[in-house]
């Protein structure tokens, strides 16, 4: 049972990082029906930037998060309009392939300035090195940090979403773009807004497991942003909620495949969700399938 | 008449095929036997997954030729550098391979330090009939398989069956460990050949392994089975591995509250296990190694005193292993009938009682070292304690 | 001038190409390491062409064409390895690309209903579940792969091949078979409309794909001495993407042509491997942005094309 717990709390903030950064996946692909290939990249970068911020400028954990999820947003809204704005009215196939190339300029670019060796955060100090023990369970400071961070992250953009003039924007466009802007909306600043927010999660993601796991590299992100994205799906893409759920589910998944089956199956298992979704429910868990119109 | 063209021109290929299928001979190289300098081919992991290694290595053959250099060369040539990186990539170690022997044409090649990558070099090494040296490929096949012995296959270092069955017995008579754990990196040779050597030792001992977990390269997250494993009973965790992954399983062990001894074997050997587990995860850990810094054998001080003299800081193993690497196909060029692969081979094969700073050793009948091995303990990162074994 | 009509010119212009060849291989000029350059190029041709006639022609965008590569790969190489003969090579290449052909029809029929970037998603998932499937059999040593795989490609087999594929393709797509897979990609509810069987030929573009890739697999695994699952990866499956985009989606002559022009790249950028894929990468957003269409576009290369580029030029100087 302890382990059984144990297990639970290990899924628990595996999960929350996917969450993160499934909600970029699908937040794009709710205004854009756009596969954001880029998206795990900006992960990686958010989680160098926070190792920038405290090996070279002594910052600590939170300003260092602060700066990444700042730099971040900055990038995401530079790739929209750089590399898809022009694509806007291209084939579907044509952005896609755009948005695996800009994920390959970022990730190899980023390799060639700062080498593919696998680098470590500098020690963490304080509160970040605190263990607690429940009974046979050991909880660390660092996994709470990621549990809250990630709910304050969420509880803030569901407010954004939910309440704010551009949250509305934003729902509208992901509904009907044309409809959106006849009704005077500015689709261009709504989609920007969206990568911006995405962009931010996905740097807060990458600074939390830069402190978490203490390894970063230039490719960090491949596998972790498709394992998103295949939560994204099994949510429902294009929902913010279901994407929250499949981020705990495919967390949830790997971490009991690995603790009770075999880890090397770990991955695979997961691909295999993916492909059973696609095939069985493409709209996701939470998701309406809808009729293709002719 | 188009189709019948095109049977007529199929039929053609297949005969030219069936006639060309035993290639021209490709051109043996210029090894450059009158040539000013003698060239030596080094292919190293100087990027990527195990770059300390590869730059460990390079460094360490550097402080070699330039003290041979500087004592007037073998018989007079000076020794040339021809050097390449494989980014710790397979493929690109054969294609680098093949590039240094076919266009650059050395004498002989140093690297890559992986056995996974070495191995993939020496078929092209058997076919250009260069000989290729690895300072640290330890696996059992890597010189020797079920298919016989590669004559153009060298290494100075022990291998796995060695290091695992070492590190058992270590585990048994100094740590007094009855029930292991066994981590092991199934994403390379190495790893799985030690996993099984201890495993063998350990039960042939009278220990009981309780658990066998694997990983593959690049995973960081090990808490799920860390977790599993937790629930078992055991005293030792023994970690088959590479420092990128190893260092994380220890952090993570010993965040979890695992605190039992933690052994390993050469792979851990790298600044970066102190920088990736953090100081204060980093005791009671133990990993079998090649040479060590607190060696008191006035061949190792000297090495350690010119290495500090050129680098500013502390020789690891592999600084030792490619500072021998070197000096051994040196020795072996010297001692050529003439200067082409096959006498460098002949002569790197009967090599006897050399002195190198990771133990004299004499090259057996399966171009493997006779030699010893030491055992390092760790306390908060720093080496703290060695156990010498074997001879 | 019969002589110089198109079919005609093509199986000349082929048969120079493999003598130049052969000549460049027995005078040695061509060495063993820029030989080991032209297997790579051969087998990204025969990559690029196979991948082209399922996501150029048909239209069914895949991101797992390593994965049909690495089966025609694995048991090619685990047939030579036991029947290290000539004939034990030719069995190895059929059986791997029919084996790839056969997981090619089992991924297929399901996925296939997919769309556009699902479909993509679905591909990419299964080229990484065989990969995870070779990191853990018994029979392929696991992660750390298959070494001393017997060489057994040489200029005359790697030609062989490529011609072969090329030209096989080629036909299928002059083909009515072809033309049902075309129309599937220009619209697929219209080609519905007038009677073509979408499943049945996305299924059987999308397995000839897979037998080709299995064919280019073998032809690694005979020739690079070793096989390990990471050679097959998600960057594999994008390579050979960026072939095809940058030679033209449904262009043949175009896949050949980028793969060339690619080889030729790669090798200047050796040493930097990382500025290697970051060309490719600038290369992929560039040509999205300004000619979606890739170099060629959809056209072939061909005597007709060249006669009416001189003839426009021609117009445009007078």
């Amino acid at each position: 049972m302890g382990q059984f717990l144990q297990q639970v709390l290990n899924s628990i903030s595996i999960g929350s990082i996917y969450a993160l950064i499934a909600l970029g996946y699908t937040m794009v692909y709710g205004i854009i029906r756009l596969i954001n290939f880029a998206h795990a990249s900006v992960y990686m970068l958010g989680a160098y930037i926070g190792y920038f911020a405290m090996t070279y400028f002594g910052l600590g954990f939170f300003p260092a998060i602060l700066i990444a999820m700042v730099l971040c947003t900055i990038i995401g809204v530079l790739i929209e309009k750089i590399a898809y704005k022009p694509l806007r009215n291209a084939t579907r196939i044509a952005v896609l392939i755009t948005a695996i190339g800009v994920s390959m300029l970022i990730e190899y670019g980023m390799m060639f300035f700062v080498k593919a060796n696998v680098r470590s955060y500098p020690p963490m100090t304080g509160f970040l090195t605190k263990t607690f023990t429940l009974g046979s369970m050991t909880i660390t400071t660092q996994q709470i940090l990621i549990l809250v961070v990630t709910i304050v992250l969420m509880v803030i953009l569901q407010f954004v979403v939910r309440t704010t003039r551009i949250g509305k924007a934003m729902r509208a466009v992901s509904q009907d773009r044309d409809a959106a802007e006849l009704m005077g909306i500015d689709v261009n600043s709504t989609i920007s807004f969206t990568f911006a927010i995405g962009s931010a999660l996905a740097g807060a993601a990458g600074v939390l497991v830069g402190v978490y796991y203490n390894s970063i590299n230039p490719l960090m992100g491949m596998l972790p942003g498709l394992k998103a994205f295949v939560a994204a799906v099994f949510g429902g893409i294009g929902l913010i909620p279901g994407a929250v759920l499949g981020g705990y589910f495919i967390g949830a998944v790997e971490v009991f495949v690995a603790g009770y089956g075999n880890s090397m199956y770990r991955d695979a298992v997961v691909f295999a969700i993916l492909i059973l979704v696609l095939i069985i429910k493409p709209a996701g868990l939470l998701g309406k399938s809808t009729r293709e119109k002719v | 008449m188009k189709k019948l063209l095109s049977v007529f021109l199929v039929l053609v290929l297949m005969a030219a095929a069936l006639v060309g299928c035993s290639k021209a001979p490709s051109q043996p190289a210029a090894s450059g036997a009158d040539a000013e300098e003698i060239k030596i081919g080094i292919n190293y992991e100087l990027s990527g997954g195990v770059a300390a290694y590869g730059q460990a290595n390079l460094e360490g053959i550097e402080l070699a030729v330039e003290q041979i250099n500087a004592a007037g060369g073998v018989d007079g040539k000076m020794i040339k550098l021809v050097t390449y990186d494989n980014k710790s990539d397979h493929a690109e170690a054969t294609t680098l391979a093949n590039r240094m022997m076919t266009q650059d044409g050395v004498l002989a090649a140093i690297g890559p330090a992986t056995s996974g990558a070495f191995k993939a070099t020496i078929p092209v090494a058997e076919k250009n009939e260069v000989p290729v040296v690895s300072g640290s490929a330890t696996a059992d096949d890597v010189t020797v398989d079920d298919k016989g012995l590669k004559e153009y296959a060298f290494r100075i270092c022990f291998n796995d069956s060695y290091q695992g069955t070492a590190m058992a017995d270590f585990a048994m008579n100094t740590l007094g460990a009855k029930n292991a754990v066994i981590i092991m990196d199934s994403s390379s040779d190495y790893g799985k050949g030690l996993a099984k050597n201890f495993k063998e030792q350990f039960e042939r001992n009278g220990g009981k392994v309780v658990a066998e977990e694997s990983y593959v390269e690049k995973d960081t997250e090990f808490n799920a089975i860390l977790t599993k494993i937790k629930g078992e009973d055991f005293d030792v965790i023994f970690i088959p591995g590479y420092y990128e992954e190893a260092g994380l399983i220890i952090k993570q062990a010993r965040a979890q509250g695992i605190d039992t001894p933690i052994l390993g074997a050469d792979g851990f050997d790298s600044p970066d296990l102190l920088e990736l587990a953090g100081a204060d995860a980093l005791n009671d850990v133990y990993f079998s190694n090649h040479y060590s810094s607190l060696d008191q054998d006035p061949v190792v001080l000297k090495f350690i005193e010119d290495f500090k003299a050129k680098y500013g800081k502390d020789p690891n193993a592999f600084h030792a292993l490619g500072y021998d690497a070197m000096k051994f196909v040196a020795d072996a060029v010297g001692r050529a009938a003439n200067l082409d692969g096959p006498s460098v081979k002949d002569a790197l094969a009967s090599t006897e009682n050399f002195v190198g700073v990771t133990g004299s050793f004499s090259i057996d009948e399966n171009h493997n070292p006779v030699k010893s091995i030491v055992v390092i303990g760790l306390k908060d990162g720093v080496q703290d304690s060695i156990t010498r074994s074997g001879e | 001038m019969a002589l110089l009509q198109k079919g005609w010119l093509k199986y000349i212009l082929m048969l120079l190409v493999f003598v130049v060849g052969q000549v460049l291989v027995m005078t040695g000029i061509l060495n063993d390491y820029l030989f080991a350059t032209l297997t790579t190029l051969c087998i990204n041709i025969i990559l690029a062409v196979s991948l082209n006639l399922i996501t150029g022609f048909t239209g069914q965008f895949s991101l797992g064409h390593a994965g049909f590569m690495s089966i025609g790969a694995y048991v090619c190489a685990l047939i030579t390895m036991r029947i290290s003969t000539i004939p034990g090579f030719l069995l190895g290449v059929f059986a791997g690309a029919c084996a790839a052909a056969l997981v090619g029809f089992i991924v297929g029929l399901p996925t296939l209903r997919l769309r556009g970037d699902y479909l993509a998603i679905a591909t990419l998932g299964m080229a990484e579940i065989i990969r995870i499937v070779f990191l853990n059999l018994e029979i392929t040593n696991g992660a750390a792969g298959l070494n001393g795989v017997p060489q057994f490609v040489t200029w005359p087999w790697l030609f062989l091949f490529t011609a072969g594929t090329i030209h096989l393709i080629s036909n299928f797509i002059h083909s009515a078979h072809g033309r049902a897979c075309i129309t599937l990609r220009e619209d697929e509810i219209a080609a519905e409309s007038i009677g073509i069987d979408a499943t049945r030929y996305k299924v059987t573009a999308f397995v000839m794909g897979a037998f080709f890739a299995g064919i280019a697999g073998s032809l690694y695994a005979s020739y690079f001495y070793f096989l390990r699952p990471t050679l097959f990866g998600f960057s594999r499956s994008i390579d050979i993407l960026v072939i095809v985009v940058l030679g033209g989606i449904g262009s043949l002559s175009g896949s050949v042509i980028a793969a060339i022009l690619l080889a030729l790249i790669s090798t200047y950028l050796q040493s930097f491997p990382e500025l290697r894929m970051v060309f490719y990468a600038v290369a992929l957003v560039v040509i999205m942005i300004l000619r979606p269409q890739g170099l060629m576009g959809s056209k072939e290369l061909s005597f007709d094309l060249l006669r009416n580029l001189g003839r426009s030029r021609k117009r445009r100087s007078s």
